[in-house]
């Protein structure tokens, strides 16, 4: 677990490049138990007025997680974070599937022994997460 | 129709028991790419002080997904699902969710706005063990896109 000695105001966690693919989609849906047919059915999310298939947003929420998890050495120091989301990420019928490209940089260290880390999420340069932030608890 | 405005501060009876296993932790982790040893490996969480295998920061949703079928299933409160958008969603942890869990969510209802046509409910899912512990607060937003939108 990282040290609060080691945490400044500033600094920018390792960036995360994320591929997200309709195999993704189909195993997070197993997973999380989220079946609604835009993340899997083309002719229905087309339907409803959609590009295409789309990638859950709790999906693209867990796997940014990744940057504030692995910075912090324990998945379990993250005591808060949350979301808006945005513009939705198509993931296309082939093996490239889509790229979102993960950011984060520290913004605040609190005296309880707690960083706030502000994260950005983009697909083809525009935000997909908004105003997404974790509190990170950190060792003394 | 607008939702109805006297739903703000009510609250649902808890849901039935979630036990949390070990192994959908491990589904859960690969499916959202997480690699850390804490999710798979018991001996590995119990040296970090677990007393079990943890979850992801995002695992709570499992448990609160299930729990807004309550909302889904009042047929005074009308929601039709077919139209409701997720807008965002915030998780504090009170501790990690760990193996062995058996978590109950209780669903307050914070808020209800109209905003260009759409209702925004603004829910609250307070998730515990069965002998009360706080393990996890979960905050969503679902937008209920109107007729027109």
């Amino acid at each position: 677990m990282i040290r609060a000695s080691e945490v400044s105001v500033g600094d920018e966690l390792p960036p995360l490049s994320l591929r997200i693919t309709r195999a993704d989609l189909v195993r997070y849906a197993g997973a999380s138990g989220d079946f609604n047919p835009i993340h899997w059915n083309e002719r229905f999310a087309r339907e409803v007025g959609l590009p295409g298939v789309i990638a859950h947003g709790m999906l693209t929420m867990g796997m940014a997680a990744r940057i504030v998890t692995e910075w912090a050495g324990d998945p379990g120091a993250v005591v808060q974070y949350g979301v808006r989301f945005g513009r939705p990420v198509p993931v296309p019928d082939d093996d490239k599937g889509a790229l979102v490209e993960v950011t984060a940089k520290v913004t605040k260290v609190n005296d309880d022994g707690t960083a706030k880390v502000n994260v950005t999420a983009t697909f083809e340069g525009k935000s997909v997460l908004g105003g997404a932030s974790a509190l990170v608890r950190l060792r003394a | 129709m607008p939702l109805d405005q006297s739903f703000v501060g009510r609250s649902y009876p808890p849901s039935p028991p979630y036990e949390v296993g070990r192994e959908k932790i491990r589904e859960f982790a690969e499916a959202v790419g997480e690699t850390s040893p804490l999710h798979r490996d018991p001996e590995a969480a119990r040296a970090a002080g677990y007393r079990d295998v943890i979850a992801p920061p995002t695992f709570a949703i499992i448990v609160s997904l299930k729990a807004n079928d309550v909302l889904v299933e009042d047929p005074d409160l009308g929601l039709d699902y077919s139209r409701v958008v997720h807008g965002d969603q915030t998780f504090v942890h009170h501790r990690p969710i760990v193996a062995g869990d058996r978590l109950t969510a209780v669903l307050h209802v914070d808020g209800i706005t109209s905003r260009m046509g759409n209702d925004m409910l603004a829910i609250r899912a307070e998730l515990s063990t069965e002998d009360g512990e706080p393990v996890t607060t979960g905050r969503c937003t679902l937008v209920v896109r109107g007729e027109d939108a």
